[in-house]
């Protein structure tokens, strides 16, 4: 690339090419063919050779400049900002951990079967008793029904019987709760 | 055997606070470093270091090792310094001789290195060279001075750089040839003196 023969023809060409190459060679990176092209440049152009060597004196200038020391605080400031960071929640943050859900899940089975009533079969004995009950009951409630306009009318309840049959006791001991109330 | 910077950040991933900590052993100084070479402010410097471990730690949950964790991290800190320098420049435009002074003392006490000077004159050099090179390191243009403080100081491969800048490999060298040429020209004093020892060394 440049080879000695045509150095005179392409001088300038080959200055102009140094510079994507020189820092690649001086960093000792340069592949093998490359850096024997770049040698033979060097060896036959004084500028540069020149500026070669002072980028290689350059590079030691600039190792000249010191490092700064982080200071004491640098640490516990940066813990702060990152303690001062808002957390973020993502949509699994949101979802609720496996043994919660199961807690919950439970709580409104169980609720569910309970509203719902017992469930367990009765004994065909105890369903024949309440039969009986419920069929007593229910005729109670038809004769009820039945008497239901003489129930209405005042003079028949005025006249009860049964209201003239209740013991004397009852009033006189009512009268007795009036009086200790006063 | 020492976990890899991938399989640090990994397990940060998966809640190991204690890996952020190593992380944050190991490559506290270099960005800081990194960071103060490029806006030359040491208190900016710290604070966008700051902010370049908690974008890495709010950034855990999402991280894939697609890339090397450094080039990620030189990534965001590159971004973060070009952004502050680019929001300072008219600030910068305004300052005066004086508050350049101002400055100065703020590099010297930056650079306050305790067993590195044996004489207080010795001190006082080395002291006037280190600003001399950050200043010439400072009027780079930003992605070069980027590229010549993350091949310099940084050491790391073409590619992570050029991945980290946004470029290609040879975009990349051609700016770290103008850069160091620029280098080259403004700290002539220094580099003549070192070339020509060594040139007078090699002859002998």
């Amino acid at each position: 690339m440049f080879g000695a023969s045509d150095k005179e023809n392409n001088g300038g060409k080959q200055c102009a090419a140094m510079e994507s190459k020189l820092v690649e060679y001086l960093d000792g990176r340069a592949r093998p063919a490359e850096r024997h092209a770049i040698e033979e440049h060097l060896a036959g152009c004084a500028a540069c050779n020149m500026r070669a060597m002072e980028f290689r004196a350059l590079w030691g200038t600039l190792d000249d400049l010191p490092d700064i020391v982080p200071s004491r605080e640098f640490d516990a400031s940066l813990r702060a900002r990152i303690a001062a960071e808002p957390v973020r929640r993502g949509f699994w943050d949101w979802m609720p951990s496996p043994r919660f859900a199961f807690a919950i899940t439970a709580l409104v089975v169980l609720s569910v079967w309970l509203s719902s009533g017992p469930r367990v079969a009765k004994a065909p004995v105890e369903l024949n008793q309440a039969a009986q009950v419920n069929k007593i009951s229910t005729e109670k409630d038809f004769g009820m029904i039945q008497n239901l306009p003489e129930l209405e009318n005042f003079d028949v309840i005025s006249k009860f019987d049964a209201l003239s049959e209740l013991p004397v006791a009852n009033a006189a001991s009512d009268e007795d709760l009036k009086k200790e109330t006063r | 055997m020492a976990r890899t910077d991938v399989q640090l950040m990994l397990d940060v991933k998966a809640g190991d606070e204690q890996s952020f900590e190593l992380l944050l052993r190991k490559y506290r100084t270099p960005l800081v470093n990194f960071l103060y070479r490029m806006v030359r402010n040491t208190a900016a410097a710290e604070d966008l270091a700051q902010e370049v471990f908690l974008r890495v730690y709010r950034a855990r949950q999402e991280y894939a090792p697609s890339a090397k964790f450094t080039t990620w991290m030189f990534r965001v800190a590159t971004n973060l310094a070009l952004n502050s320098v680019r929001d300072n420049r008219h600030h910068q435009m305004e300052i005066s001789i004086d508050q350049s002074i101002d400055t100065g003392e703020d590099e010297q006490r930056a650079m306050e290195v305790p067993d590195r000077a044996p004489t207080v004159e010795q001190e006082l050099v080395a002291r006037s060279r280190a600003e001399m090179i950050m200043k010439a390191i400072h009027a780079l243009p930003e992605k070069q001075r980027a590229a010549v403080l993350l091949h310099k100081y940084q050491e790391m491969d073409y590619d992570e750089i050029a991945r980290v800048l946004e470029c290609s490999e040879s975009a990349l060298k051609s700016l770290l040839f103008r850069a160091y040429e620029t280098l080259r020209v403004e700290l002539a004093p220094f580099v003549n003196n070192s070339a020509r020892a060594t040139n007078n060394s090699a002859r002998v």
